[in-house]
C-alpha cells in the first residue's frame, strides 16, 4: 500500500462507509457517542474560555464567571489595545513569526525534498552513510541542540539576529526521512527510466516528474516545519535580546511575566489573553483548510515508521 | 548499438545519476553539518573546559560531567521528568488510543468532527497553552477555582509545589493527545479490512477486535508515539518555564534538566557546565529510546 492511497483513505474514509457487511443501523453506538462527546468538553473549554476572556475588560476578568460574558463587550477595545500597546510591537511580533515560520518552512522543505528524493531514487556510494546519519539525528532532542547552537552562534557573533532563528530551522532530519519514504512510494522508478531513455536530464526529470508527484509530501513537510517554527519558544528565547526581533511566543511570555509580577502590570491581563487568542487563529485556520495534507503526512510517517 | 557502446552509455548514465544525486543531497548536508553537527561538536569541546575567576578557561576534561553526575539539581530534574514519563505518557497514549479506536470503529456520531476537535490543541503553541491553563489553574480568576466555589467546595491549589507536576502533565496531555491520536488513527486506517471482517461476521465484540486484532496491527505506530513521548518528556521546558512566572516557589530553577541547563547557562553564566548538562541529557534520552526500541523488538520476535 502506498502512502498516497493511505492518505486518500484517511480523507475519503470519513464519508464513504467501508464495512458494508454490518447493517448501518447497528453501527452507531449511543453510549460511545455520549462518552466521546462529553470528553470534548476537556479539549474545548480552555479555548472557549480564552475567547470569552478576550471580550472582557480587566475588572470583568476578575469579577465574572469565566465561561459567561462580562457586563461589557470589550473585544474590539482589547484588540485595539493589543495592536497599539508599546507602539504596536505585537504587530512586529506577528510579522516576525510569519517571517521565521515561512522562510524556515520553505527552506527546510526544499532541502528535505531534494535530499529525500535523491536518497530514495538514486543508488550512489555513501547513500547508506548519509541516510544513517539522518536517521540517527532524528533521535537527538531539539532542545538538547538549542544550547549548543546558541554557544556556536555566540562564538560566531550572530545571536540576536534574524538568522539565528531562521538558519537552525532549515534543518529537518525528520522531513528528509518523510520525503524519502514518500518518494520511494509515490515516484515510480520505471517512469524515471522512461524519461531517461527519452533523453531527459536528471534535473529536468526531478523538476518535472519528481516535484509533481511529491507535491503532497512537500506540503506536509512544509506544514510541519511551519508549526514547529511558529510554536518555537526555547530557541528564540535564548537567541534574542532585542524585543523588536521577538516572535509572538517570546513576546507574549514576556508580557505574561510582567503581568504576573504585578505592580500595575495587571492591566496587561486582557491584552495578554487577547494576544494569545489572535496568535493561535492563523494555525487553527491553516489546519482546518489543509486537513488532507497533515493527515496523509502523519500516515506516511507512522505506517513506515 | 554494440555491446561495448551500450556499456559505455550505461556507465555515462550512471555517472550522471551519481552527480545528480550528490547535487541534490549536498545542500541539505551542508546546512546539516553547519547547524547540527557543528554545534554539537563545538559544545562537546566547550564541555571539557571550565572557566575560572582567575586564569580564564582551563581544560578540565570530564570534570563537568563528573560534577553533573553528583549534582542533586540534575538528578532531581531527571527524577521529575522520569516520574512525568511514567505517569503522563501512559495516560496520554491511552487516551489517544481510545479516541483513535473509537473513531475508527465508526460507532461515534460526528466522528470526523471529534477527530478535528481533539487535534486542534496541537495547533496551539505550548506557550499559549501554558499561559491559558495557568490562568485556569490560578486563584485570581481561575475557572477551576470558580467552579469549585460555585458548588461550595474549596479548590485545591493546583500551583502548589505538590501539585504543579500534575498540573504540567495535564497541559501536555491537552496539547498532545490529538497529535498522537492522528498518528494512531492513520495506522488503524491502513489495516486491511479483511483482517477483522471475518471476526465481525462471527460476532466478535468491537472491544475484542480492538484488543486482539487492531492493537497488535499498529504496534509500530504505538512504538513511534512512545519514542516521541519519551523525547518530549525528557526535554520538557516550555511549560515549566512559563509556569515559573506564576508559581516561582513551586517550580524552582531546576524543575527539569532542560530548565536547569538553561538557568545554568544564562543566569549563572556557566556555559561550559551547561553544555555538559545538555550533552548528558541527550545521551540519557538516546539510551532510553534505544532500550525501549530493543525491548519492543525483542517481545515482537518472541511472539
Amino acid at each position: 500500500m502506498t502512502a498516497s492511497s493511505i492518505g486518500t483513505r484517511v480523507v475519503s474514509g470519513a464519508t464513504t462507509p467501508r464495512r458494508r457487511s454490518v447493517p448501518a443501523s447497528k453501527r452507531r453506538s449511543n453510549l460511545l457517542t455520549v462518552i466521546v462527546w462529553i470528553t470534548m468538553i476537556y479539549f474545548l473549554v480552555p479555548l472557549i474560555w480564552l475567547f470569552i476572556s478576550t471580550t472582557k475588560d480587566n475588572s470583568d476578568l476578575f469579577a465574572t464567571f469565566g465561561l459567561a460574558f462580562g457586563k461589557t463587550f470589550e473585544f474590539f477595545g482589547n484588540i485595539g489595545n493589543l495592536f497599539t500597546f508599546q507602539d504596536g510591537v505585537f504587530v512586529q511580533w506577528l510579522a516576525n513569526t510569519v517571517l521565521y515560520a515561512i522562510t524556515g518552512a520553505v527552506g527546510a522543505a526544499i532541502l528535505a525534498t531534494a535530499c529525500g528524493y535523491a536518497l530514495a531514487k538514486y543508488r550512489f556510494r555513501g547513500r547508506g552513510l548519509v541516510f544513517g546519519l539522518i536517521l540517527g539525528s532524528i533521535m537527538v532532542p531539539l532542545t538538547a541542540l538549542a544550547i549548543p547552537t546558541y554557544l556556536l552562534f555566540a562564538a560566531a557573533n550572530i545571536t540576536d539576529s534574524v538568522w539565528a532563528i531562521i538558519l537552525p530551522s532549515f534543518v529537518s532530519p525528520f522531513g528528509v526521512y518523510l520525503m524519502r519514504v514518500y518518494a520511494a512510494q509515490s515516484v515510480d522508478t520505471s517512469l524515471l527510466e522512461a524519461a531517461r531513455i527519452d533523453g531527459a536530464g536528471e534535473f529536468r526529470i526531478f523538476s518535472t516528474i519528481g516535484l509533481r508527484l511529491l507535491a503532497p509530501g512537500i506540503v506536509t513537510v512544509l506544514l510541519f516545519q511551519l508549526v514547529a517554527t511558529w510554536n518555537n519558544y526555547f530557541l528564540p528565547l535564548i537567541m534574542l535580546n532585542t524585543p523588536s526581533l521577538f516572535p509572538v511566543t517570546v513576546g507574549l511570555a514576556q508580557w505574561q511575566a510582567t503581568a504576573s509580577a504585578g505592580g500595575g502590570g495587571q492591566v496587561l491581563f486582557s491584552t495578554v489573553l487577547t494576544g494569545s487568542f489572535v496568535s493561535i487563529l492563523p494555525l487553527i485556520i491553516a489546519f482546518l483548510f489543509l486537513q488532507r495534507y497533515w493527515q496523509s503526512g502523519l500516515a506516511t510517517g507512522s505506517v513506515k515508521g | 548499438m554494440s555491446v561495448i557502446e551500450v556499456r559505455r552509455r550505461v556507465r555515462q548514465l550512471h555517472g550522471a545519476e551519481t552527480r545528480a544525486a550528490w547535487l541534490l543531497v549536498i545542500p541539505f548536508l551542508v546546512v546539516f553539518l553547519a547547524m547540527f553537527v557543528a554545534p554539537l561538536a563545538y559544545s562537546a569541546y566547550l564541555s571539557l573546559f571550565s572557566s575560572q575567576l582567575v586564569g580564564g578557561e582551563i581544560f578540565t576534561g570530564l570534570g563537568n560531567y563528573a560534577r553533573a553526575l553528583q549534582d542533586p539539581s540534575f538528578w532531581g530534574g531527571l527524577g521529575r521528568v522520569a516520574l512525568f514519563l511514567f505517569i503522563q505518557v501512559p495516560i496520554m497514549l491511552a487516551a489517544a488510543i481510545f479516541f483513535a479506536l473509537a473513531i475508527d470503529s465508526r460507532r461515534v456520531r460526528g466522528g470526523r468532527l471529534v477527530r478535528l476537535l481533539v487535534f486542534i490543541p496541537y495547533a496551539v503553541p505550548s506557550v499559549v497553552a501554558t499561559l491559558m491553563w495557568g490562568y485556569l489553574y490560578g486563584t485570581d480568576f481561575g475557572l477551576i477555582t470558580q467552579i469549585f466555589k460555585a458548588v461550595g467546595l474549596t479548590s485545591p491549589n493546583l500551583l502548589s509545589p505538590g501539585n504543579v507536576l500534575g498540573s504540567t502533565m495535564n497541559i501536555v496531555c491537552w496539547e498532545f493527545i490529538g497529535y498522537n491520536m492522528i498518528i494512531l488513527y492513520a495506522a488503524l486506517r491502513s489495516i486491511p479490512e479483511e483482517l477483522y471482517e471475518a471476526a465481525e461476521i462471527d460476532g466478535a465484540s468491537q472491544l475484542r477486535i480492538a484488543w486482539s486484532i487492531k492493537l497488535p496491527a499498529i504496534r509500530q505506530a504505538i512504538l513511534l508515539t512512545v519514542i516521541f513521548s519519551i523525547i518530549g518528556s525528557f526535554q520538557l521546558f516550555n511549560e515549566p518555564n512559563l509556569l515559573f512566572n506564576i508559581a516561582p516557589n513551586a517550580i524552582g530553577t531546576d524543575f527539569t534538566p532542560n530548565l536547569y541547563a538553561f538557568n545554568v547557562a544564562f543566569k549563572n553564566q556557566e556555559i561550559n557546565y551547561a553544555a555538559a548538562i545538555a550533552f548528558l541529557l541527550g545521551i540519557v534520552i538516546m539510551i532510553v529510546s534505544f532500550v525501549v526500541q530493543r525491548a519492543t523488538n525483542r517481545t515482537e520476535d518472541e511472539s
